[in-house]
């Protein structure tokens, strides 16, 4: 094992499928020569100039090349350069990846990944904090994985670039930098399987990104209080894994689901849903959904910091579940 | 060019009769730009098409059959019945897609340029838009991207006069498509898009230039399209005289006179590939109709090609 941050592990996804595949190719704003705004591709500057390339700011035109490239055999990842700005290409995304091979009876395979930061980060205010990933839940067509540590990054872009359909990736800004631990032989991560961050009795939380970390420390506070969490991270959005969570759910008989993105219709509405079909006998208590106020992201710290969710909502609603408030 | 045009015929005639489901735009008038673009192409040449497809997909090697039952809605269709007359595609032949949406084929274009760039291969992607497509951010973005590239793409105006209703001059700020070249610094040049010979010798140009990396040609073809938007369009925006009047500028009528001028065929000659053209229609529709329609359960297929998301 070795210790390295979440950006340099996803560096290592990268070069090592580009090293075995050389239909990989990547290209985005600000990564061949600046290494990425959040220096996922520093460990790559100066490697493979052909295939890594910076374009212009057009987003249409670069989210629907990949698809063109994909259906000529190659294998492209681009870089988008914050979520939000998935909006201004969104055509090429919803219209013609989500639907291409649908419409077209099965033709083609579009093996491409889209990839880049989403999330609060410091005041970066409403068009550059979005957690967009329901959306892309809710119109078939693209599997979205959302990875929280340098371990599921690095296995899940590998098995991604490996994939024979259109991906999309969501890094939450925050865990650029944080640190953990990944094998120093090769591994890949099976795509649609939650990890178990934490084993525990009392409430099941499902989580995904910088949520998961959020739910840890409550978990870790929440000891004092004699209340046990189980922490399952999703991973995948879509395929997301259901009966994980209804085996966690069975055991425990109580379940939040905590996400950044806003709570109104956010995919925690979703898996609410389905487990109150699927698992109602199980459920001791009604089912919490844990996500930012309904509002755009404001500038100020004060207000970001009211907006967005963290571990204190999860303390606040396991101490309520449990009878304790 | 006549083999569109009878397809075209049909298609509309069985959508008058009520025979087939959703929208159809038909190709008329406009059939010498695919016959002619496509004929400097090879088969593992790409190209991308629009909303008014038909004409592309059969030039470029389509099945009527497989077309029609496609328009038909059944299981034996390009798509199974997934996609119709918007949606037709085959991959095996270039043919990237017919798309719903105006100026959605652009980027798909490049893309295959860019997979060609880097593959190093000769072969080279057309993008054929009409000229409501060239008010769209797509074709702007993506003539700069081809041109600082320097993509292996031919860029294919189809310009027909009318976007849905709305007439060119009214919504499009240059007298030329093709002067927009200029501002991506590539070649552009307008032609009569119903002269065959005359789209040949442009489309044959561009695409040896985009063959030996001399980058991406815009090539603006001015056209008229003698039918409505779709079928049954009510085309309250434009005079009957003025759709009378370019009746008598279309490609088919002219390329025949030129044929028999220069002796190349007859009219004996002509009348037996029309008839052969007609029977190969028949034919179509025959296999169209006879055709099995999809099963329900067929709506859950072909998502991912590990056949998983239908549910959760």
């Amino acid at each position: 094992m070795k210790t390295i941050t979440f950006s340099e592990a996803l560096g290592e996804a990268i070069l090592e499928e580009m090293q075995r595949d050389d239909t990989i190719f990547t290209y985005g704003e600000d990564i061949a020569k600046q290494g990425g705004i959040f220096g996922a591709y520093k460990s790559l500057l100066g490697k493979f100039p052909n295939r890594i390339f910076d374009t212009p700011i057009s987003e249409e035109a670069i989210y629907g090349s990949a698809l063109g490239a994909a259906l000529v055999g190659m294998r492209p990842m681009v870089e988008f350069h914050f979520s939000d700005f998935l909006f201004t290409g969104i055509q090429s995304i919803t219209l013609q990846i989500e639907k291409i091979r649908y419409m077209t009876g099965g033709q083609g395979k579009l093996h491409l990944l889209l990839r880049g930061p989403d999330g609060v980060s410091n005041s970066a205010a409403a068009q550059h904090s979005e957690s967009i990933e329901t959306i892309f839940m809710h119109i078939p067509g693209i599997k979205i994985i959302i990875p929280s540590t340098p371990y599921d990054i690095k296995g899940m872009i590998k098995t991604s670039l490996r994939s024979d359909d259109p991906i999309i990736c969501f890094e939450h800004k925050s865990l650029y930098s944080q640190k953990g631990e990944v094998p120093e032989e090769e591994y890949l991560i099976p795509l649609g399987k939650a990890d178990i961050k934490k084993e525990g009795k009392d409430i099941t939380v499902v989580t995904i990104s910088r949520m998961v970390h959020e739910s840890l420390k409550a978990a870790n506070e929440l000891v004092k209080d004699g209340i046990d969490l189980e922490i399952i991270d999703l991973r995948t959005l879509l395929p997301w894994d259901k009966e994980t969570v209804i085996k966690s759910v069975q055991k425990t008989n109580r379940l939040i689901i905590a996400h950044e993105t806003w709570r109104r219709a956010g995919w925690g509405a979703e898996i609410a849903s389905t487990i109150q079909e699927e698992a109602f006998d199980s459920l001791d208590a009604p089912i919490i959904r844990i996500g930012a106020y309904n509002v755009p992201m404001p500038f100020s710290s004060v207000l970001q910091n009211f907006v967005t969710p963290d571990k204190q909502n999860i303390i606040t609603a396991a101490k309520k579940m449990m009878g304790e408030m | 060019m006549q083999k569109i045009r009878k397809f075209e015929q049909a298609a509309e005639q069985l959508f008058l009769e009520g025979k087939l489901p959703g929208f159809i735009h038909l190709y008329i008038g406009e059939e010498a730009i695919a016959a002619g673009v496509m004929a400097t192409l090879n088969k593992n040449d790409y190209i991308t098409s629009t909303h008014r497809g038909h004409g592309h997909m059969i030039a470029k090697g389509g099945d009527i059959n497989l077309m029609m039952a496609e328009l038909f809605g059944k299981t034996t269709g390009y798509c199974k019945g997934k996609g119709g007359s918007m949606h037709i595609a085959d991959f095996s032949v270039g043919v990237l897609g017919a798309n719903g949406v105006v100026g959605g084929g652009l980027p798909i274009a490049i893309g295959a340029g860019l997979g060609i760039k880097i593959k190093e291969t000769s072969q080279v992607a057309i993008a054929f838009f009409g000229d409501g497509a060239a008010n769209t951010g797509a074709f702007h973005e993506s003539l700069n991207f081809a041109s600082i590239f320097r993509l292996p793409v031919v860029f294919i105006n189809e310009n027909n006069q009318y976007a849905s209703t709305a007439k060119k001059q009214e919504t499009t700020s240059v007298e030329n498509i093709s002067d927009r070249a200029i501002s991506y610094s590539i070649p552009g040049v307008t032609i009569d898009g119903n002269n065959v010979l005359a789209v040949y010798e442009a489309a044959k140009e561009a695409v040896e230039r985009a063959r030996d990396k001399g980058g991406p040609t815009l090539i603006e073809a001015k056209t008229y399209r003698l039918k409505g938007h779709f079928v049954g369009d009510p085309t309250k925006y434009r005079e009957q005289t003025e759709v009378n009047n370019f009746w008598g500028k279309e490609p088919i009528n002219i390329f025949e006179k030129q044929l028999i001028n220069w002796e190349i065929l007859n009219q004996k000659e002509i009348n037996n590939i029309n008839e052969r053209l007609d029977n190969q229609i028949l034919e179509a529709i025959k296999f169209a109709e006879n055709s099995p329609e999809p099963l329900p359960e067929e709506a859950l297929t072909d998502l991912f090609v590990d056949d998983t998301g239908y549910d959760y």
